[in-house]
């Protein structure tokens, strides 16, 4: 199980809680056409958003635009307390790639994500992210040898290695067997447990709690 | 571990820089042999133009630091193209822009990495293939300093392409297009430092000096150059 107190300690020395993180009148162009417009939401602290609609609706334009990755065409996301850097270096964003060095060991990356993306907000050991994930042992594999499943496992445990209060997972779920999807579902309830907050899109069933949102109806 | 976590930005900013050179180097050396495949290369090219110019000695001697520079300047832009595409491919491009580093030190950190696993070892093994071209020997340690001061500016200007070329596919000729007439003046200027000897007009510090500066030069603007076109492009 996850240490909660010893999260939780982590996170209240830092003071890394965003208490509400809202967008509103979003809209997002690539390539000349407009992916999706006017598009709004409110989170809070705990809550999470599950979006969902057909391929090509925008799904993933919405978390590479939250996380940083697009520029807006319009609209604004904003966050209370606007404080410890932008929205992208408090969020974690999971893509459809995993972000691994397929030549390093599962722990080599995550060592590596650790330094990089930590700026000394606490998080878990590298090993016990393994073990959380099943993956202890695997760890001194390079990351070519894993199979798919295994690989996304790998950087889902970067969410636990290094603690951001918000996550973008795009797919989250993708490749993994059924006992690791009951895993990382109890993982994201711990996350929201604490107040963080999750923003996925999704086909599967996440079992997230929180507002869903449905894009391409009105595209 | 308190410590750290009081202190302000810098030393988690050191760390964070340290853990992605020590990332380049592990993944630069694990692909394909790494750092001795540059060498072959070079070694490569400075048998063929020895072939190409037949066995005048004299002639070869004469042009010899010419070839090495060119052998180099080609040899360092060899994998160059890759520098933030398998960045870009994998995803971890998109980690390295939202971890909060500056980019303009995530290039420069990736730079150096790239020069100690391919400049470096090309401007050590110069004096070895220079002997092969009959180069003077009073040449052989002009040739080997003007590699160690001009490399540098070579693989900092190719980041620049690099970072331009990131989303494509195949982009290895463009990024070839677009860099090689921007190596022109280190080109050059390393070519003059490397053949200033005792029967030259220049003494060996005026070109030298120049390699240096433009070295210089390119330390301080390429970062922000490719970080600006990696911004572009990437998003």
């Amino acid at each position: 199980m996850i240490d909660e107190s010893a999260i939780s300690a982590a996170r209240a020395a830092c003071g890394l809680i965003i208490m509400r993180l809202s967008a509103s009148q979003l809209t997002v162009e690539r390539g000349g056409r407009t992916v999706f417009s006017n598009l709004s939401f409110e989170l809070d602290a705990g809550g999470s958003l599950t979006v969902v609609g057909p391929n090509g609706a925008g799904k993933s334009t919405l978390l590479r635009a939250l996380a940083g990755l697009l520029p807006l065409a319009g609209g604004t996301i904003s966050r209370t307390p606007l404080s410890g850097g932008t929205l992208a270096e408090q969020a974690h964003y999971i893509g459809h790639v995993d972000a691994l060095k397929g030549l390093l060991t599962v722990a080599e990356n995550l060592v590596f994500l650790a330094a990089m993306l930590d700026a000394g907000h606490g998080g878990m050991p590298v090993e016990t992210a393994l073990a959380e994930l099943g993956l202890s042992h695997a760890a001194n594999l390079p990351v070519i040898y894993l199979s798919a499943g295994q690989k996304r496992r790998a950087a889902l445990a970067k969410l636990l290695v290094v603690k951001r209060p918000v996550w973008l997972l795009d797919e989250p779920s993708t490749a993994l067997d059924a006992a690791s999807q009951a895993r990382i579902a109890e993982i994201m309830a711990a996350h929201l447990a604490q107040g963080g907050m999750i923003v996925a899109a999704t086909h599967a069933k996440l079992g997230l709690p929180g507002q869903e949102l449905r894009l391409g109806a009105f595209a | 571990m308190k410590n750290v976590e009081d202190a302000p930005e810098s030393p988690a900013l050191g760390s964070s820089l340290y853990a992605l050179f020590v990332r380049e180097m592990r993944t630069g050396r694990r692909i394909g042999g790494g750092t001795s495949l540059g060498v072959v290369f070079f070694l490569i090219l400075v048998t063929l133009s020895a072939f190409a110019v037949g066995p005048d000695l004299a002639l070869l001697g004469k042009i010899a630091p010419a070839i090495l520079w060119i052998s180099g300047l080609l040899a360092t832009l060899l994998g160059l193209d890759r520098l933030f595409q398998a960045d870009h491919e994998d995803g971890s491009l998109d980690l390295l822009l939202t971890s909060g580093t500056p980019l303009e030190l995530i290039v420069l950190v990736k730079c150096l990495a790239h020069w100690i696993l391919t400049g470096l070892p090309l401007a050590a093994a110069a004096p070895f293939f220079g002997l092969m071209l009959d180069l003077p020997t009073n040449q052989i340690w002009s040739v080997t300093l003007s590699l160690v001061a001009g490399t540098p500016a070579l693989t900092l200007i190719g980041a620049i392409g690099a970072a331009l070329t990131v989303s494509l596919r195949r982009g290895g000729l463009l990024f070839a297009v677009l860099i090689l007439p921007l190596c022109v003046p280190v080109l050059i200027f390393g070519v003059a430092a490397a053949g200033a000897g005792a029967d030259s007009m220049v003494p060996f510090a005026t070109p030298f000096l120049i390699l240096c500066a433009l070295t210089l030069i390119a330390i301080a603007g390429a970062p922000f150059a490719a970080a600006f076109a990696l911004r572009q492009t990437s998003t």
